[in-house]
């Protein structure tokens, strides 16, 4: 059977720094195909090779069997191939209709855009996401969610033979998910391919057929994904045994297991905000990690927003121990020993073209100065400390976090919160995007410091993230805290049941 | 599903807060005009200022593509005094070889601009200074460092004092026509959306697919080709080719453009706030000529140039303001 796409020896390095050196991948019409490997291991340069964001130096790659003269994303798109890339390409100043028809706008007679049909074929292509919202809208108005959505649905709405997706599902919750899914095997029926890269492994045994696995740059293993097992996908990516894996465990977290929680570091008593916080109280003490639990909207990324004073109280107060007052911007947030990861890395995380090295102090520099001045030997001793510790795949502290891959820069965010020490730290999706050897890694390094009596504050949409690993959760709803779990003896089943026993609660 | 056809007065003012401050004080300002000078709203002045301020227009409108891209262009000044010199020297042949000449020379200069920033990846604020520098040097050259007389004779006076169909003079109607085109050029075209996704987000747009070096040689040879009209205009206003004309003229223009509400940043702006940021800036002088004129203040040109900085500030700042309100409405 003739191949959709073959990519074979494929050789790629960036100023020297070697990301591919023999990669390969073969996708046949139709199919579902994936591609896991670790952060860093060259699956977001593969595809970007493949639509001409970046120029191969060596290899061949064959589009229906006749050698690929894609040199452009816009040529890989007149050839069929729509891409959702890794970091969202959208223009959130520009409405949604811009950023689902940009380049494809409908004309009228005179070949002006159609407005009014664009709207009306936008609004179509959304529905089939369950998505129903102004249209004319600032894109960036809407949360990071609808605009994940937002890009899929215009890549599908492409008409391609291949639709990529570069981790895709990353900030969608479980409903979403499903749609996506739905979607994906719509397009199967149509015999349009799809490219899945996820850190999700169960994801994989959903919806693909076959998985490509690549390691340090290279292609290690194609399977048939009814063939294998979780396990030995991820002993084949990580290049380990699978005993030594499996013995480790599943989460690194630990929920459940410590002893005594300390004393409480943070009470938030019935706070609301302007953002849609209605009624929420929890506490948070030394050495223990909360977990937020809830649907996309519950009010859990608002919470902690409140938490850290970035939106002020409509009413309720927040009593940090540590900070005399309340906290009411986030500079005191900081002086009171809170940290906060946020989800949006993109937006409110990373400063693109500063370096590793400076991403990571940015928050620390006052505590790195002796007499006016930026101690550079202690910056750099503390910033290769936390590059080892963390493991994070870079050429050197002096490359631009850009350059970095999405779960690498992911990790000097953390990096840069956990070298302030701070007493509670707020982490809103901290192992999103992340590989699964580095989820590990990240959640034992956390783990550590809770034991040291750091409190966490854990926002996560995985469920199993939070049942293993969080001492208690709370549930939220709609703005309000509904419920608290405690652990140990929470399972995934009863923290789904908590959630949809509430919703279904408010339905009724 | 929302009603989207009825015209809502609240949404759409809610749509384009970004530009609501600027029509607010242009208003103000004419109503104050023609309530407190006699012939301020009479036909001659409104002809003679809109034919006197018709080259600012046309400049920062094509200033305002360059700008939504999130580049600038430096040149247009000089541009248009070089311009000028061409449309003095071409005048003889009449206005069917000066109009399209002026305007070629300014597509020139502006392909040149496209060519440093685009192909050459020289960051636009430094190529666009070198093509200032240079074409200001080339009118001298070409002039002598003199002004060039146009010739009398020639059709070519008619431009800035033969009505169009009767009604309003050529520089008024063509610029009309250049704003309008620009308008739908902006509004109703890929390309014009493409202009504004850079602005948003280059990367993106690339990744998008779309045409982004296109639109990026189009709006820098745009604003040559508005500026080289202006250039044109600016003979036929003074009778004469100006080499030494055109100082400042892109600081104007951008002010037109940002008190309009478009964004320096690029990603978003509007044709219609520019002009009407344009129309603004020329109205503080004009109205401050009538104060001048009732004899009781007198106020050199210099204190005018003050004036109409601080007034440009003030509109900036009220500008935002009511942005930002009118957006808190909407959520
Ligand atoms: N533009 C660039 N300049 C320099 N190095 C780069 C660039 N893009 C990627 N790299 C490097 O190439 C390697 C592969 O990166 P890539 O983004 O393909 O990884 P990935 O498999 O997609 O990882 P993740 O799961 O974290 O998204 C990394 O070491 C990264 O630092
Ligand atoms: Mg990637």
């Amino acid at each position: 059977m003739q191949h959709l796409i073959e990519m074979s020896g494929i050789k790629k390095s960036f100023a020297g720094v070697v990301a591919l050196q023999n990669a390969n991948l073969h996708i046949a019409p139709g199919e579902v195909h994936a591609i896991i490997g670790q952060n860093g291991a060259g699956k977001s340069t593969l595809i970007k090779i493949l639509t001409g964001v970046y120029r191969r130096d060596a290899g061949e790659v064959t589009i229906n069997g006749t050698p690929s003269t894609v040199s452009t994303p816009r040529e890989a798109q007149d050839a069929g191939i729509a891409t959702i890339y890794q970091e969202l390409s959208l223009v959130p100043l520009r409405s949604v209709t811009e950023n689902v028809m940009m380049g494809y706008e409908p004309r009228t007679r005179f070949g002006t855009i159609d407005w009014k049909a664009a709207h009306k074929r936008t609004r179509e292509i959304l529905e089939r996401f369950g998505i129903d919202i102004d249209v004319k809208a600032q894109l960036g108005s809407y949360s990071t969610a609808i605009q994940q959505l937002v890009a899929i649905a215009r890549a599908v709405s492409l008409n391609a033979q291949l639709v990529i997706m570069d981790e895709a599902t990353s900030s969608l919750d479980d409903q979403e998910i499903e749609i996506l899914f739905s979607v994906v095997r719509e397009l199967k029926k149509e015999g349009v391919a799809v490219l899945y890269i996820s850190h999700f492994l169960d994801e994989l045994y959903q919806i693909c057929d076959r998985v490509t696995i690549m390691r340090d740059g290279q292609t290690v293993g194609q399977r048939v994904i009814s063939e294998t097992t979780k396990l030995g996908l991820i002993s084949e990516m990580l290049g380990r045994d699978p005993e030594e894996i499996e013995a480790a465990g599943m989460t690194g977290l630990g929920g459940g297991e410590k002893a005594e929680p300390g004393s409480s570091l943070f009470e938030a008593e019935n706070i609301s905000t302007a953002r849609g916080l209605k009624d929420v109280s929890l506490t948070l003490r030394k050495g223990e990690i909360v977990g937020l639990g809830g649907l996309l909207g519950s009010g859990r990324t608002e919470t902690a927003r409140a938490l850290f004073g970035l939106d002020g109280l409509k009413s309720g107060k927040i009593d940090a121990h540590g900070s005399s007052g309340q906290i009411g911007t986030p500079a005191e947030a900081i002086a009171a020993g809170v940290g906060f990861l946020t989800e949006d890395r993109k937006r409110e995380g990373i400063v693109p073209h500063m370096s590793v090295r400076e991403n990571m102090t940015l928050a620390l520099l006052p505590k790195l100065k002796t007499m006016g001045m930026v101690d550079r030997k202690r910056e750099t001793e503390l910033v290769e400390r936390f590059i080892k510790s963390l493991g994070i795949k870079t050429s050197g502290m002096e490359q631009p976090i850009r350059e970095l891959s999405g779960g690498n820069q992911q990790k000097v965010l953390l990096a840069r919160w956990l070298a302030l020490e701070p007493e509670v730290l707020i982490l809103d999706e901290p192992t999103r995007g992340v590989d699964v050897g580095a989820k590990f890694e990240i959640q034992s390094i956390i783990r550590e410091y809770v034991d040291k009596g750091l409190g966490v504050l854990l926002i996560s949409s995985e469920f199993e993230e939070l049942v293993e690993g969080a001492d208690r959760i709370v549930v939220l709803r709609d703005g309000f805290s509904i419920t608290e779990l405690e652990n140990p003896g929470v399972t995934e089943e009863a923290l789904i049941a908590a959630i949809a026993h509430h919703h279904e609660e408010a339905a009724a | 599903m929302l009603d989207t056809t009825a015209f809502d007065l609240r949404r759409y003012i809610q749509g384009n807060n970004h530009s609501l401050g600027v029509w607010i004080t242009l208003i103000a300002l004419i109503v104050f005009g023609v309530m407190r000078y006699d012939n301020f709203g009479g036909s001659y002045n409104i002809s003679s200022f809109l034919n006197y301020n018709a080259m600012f227009i046309v400049i920062a409108v094509g200033m305002c593509f360059v700008i939504m891209t999130g580049g600038i262009d430096l040149s247009v000044g000089s541009v248009a005094a070089f311009t000028s010199v061409v449309a003095a020297y071409l005048s003889p042949y009449g206005i069917q070889v000066a109009l399209p000449g002026a305007v070629a020379a300014g597509l020139a200069i502006g392909g040149l601009n496209a060519f440093f920033v685009v192909a050459m990846r020289i960051p636009p604020f430094i190529a666009t200074l070198a093509t200032m520098l240079g074409a200001k040097g080339g009118a001298l050259v070409i002039s002598g460092a003199q002004t060039i007389s146009i010739d009398w004779t020639s059709n070519f006076t008619k431009l800035g004092l033969e009505k169009a169909f009767g009604i309003l003079p050529w520089t008024i109607v063509i610029t009309a026509i250049v704003v309008v085109g620009l308008w739908v050029l902006l509004e109703k075209t890929s390309l014009g959306r493409t202009v504004l996704a850079i602005g948003g987000g280059e990367d993106a747009s690339v990744m998008m697919g779309l045409n982004v070096t296109r639109a990026k040689v189009l709006v820098y040879v745009l604003s040559g080709g508005c500026a080289g009209m202006a250039g044109l205009f600016l003979a036929s206003g003074f009778g004469a080719g100006q080499p030494l004309e055109g100082v400042g003229w892109e600081l104007s223009a951008i002010a037109s453009v940002v008190v309009g509400g478009t964004l320096l940043t690029g990603g978003m702006g509007s044709i219609s706030a520019t002009v009407a940021g344009a129309l603004l800036l020329g109205l503080v002088f004009n109205i401050l000529n009538f104060e001048n004129g009732r004899g009781v203040i007198s106020l050199s040109a210099y204190w005018q140039m003050v004036i109409r900085g601080a007034f440009l500030f003030a509109v900036i700042v009220f500008q935002s303001r009511v942005a930002s309100t009118a957006k808190k409405g909407t959520i």
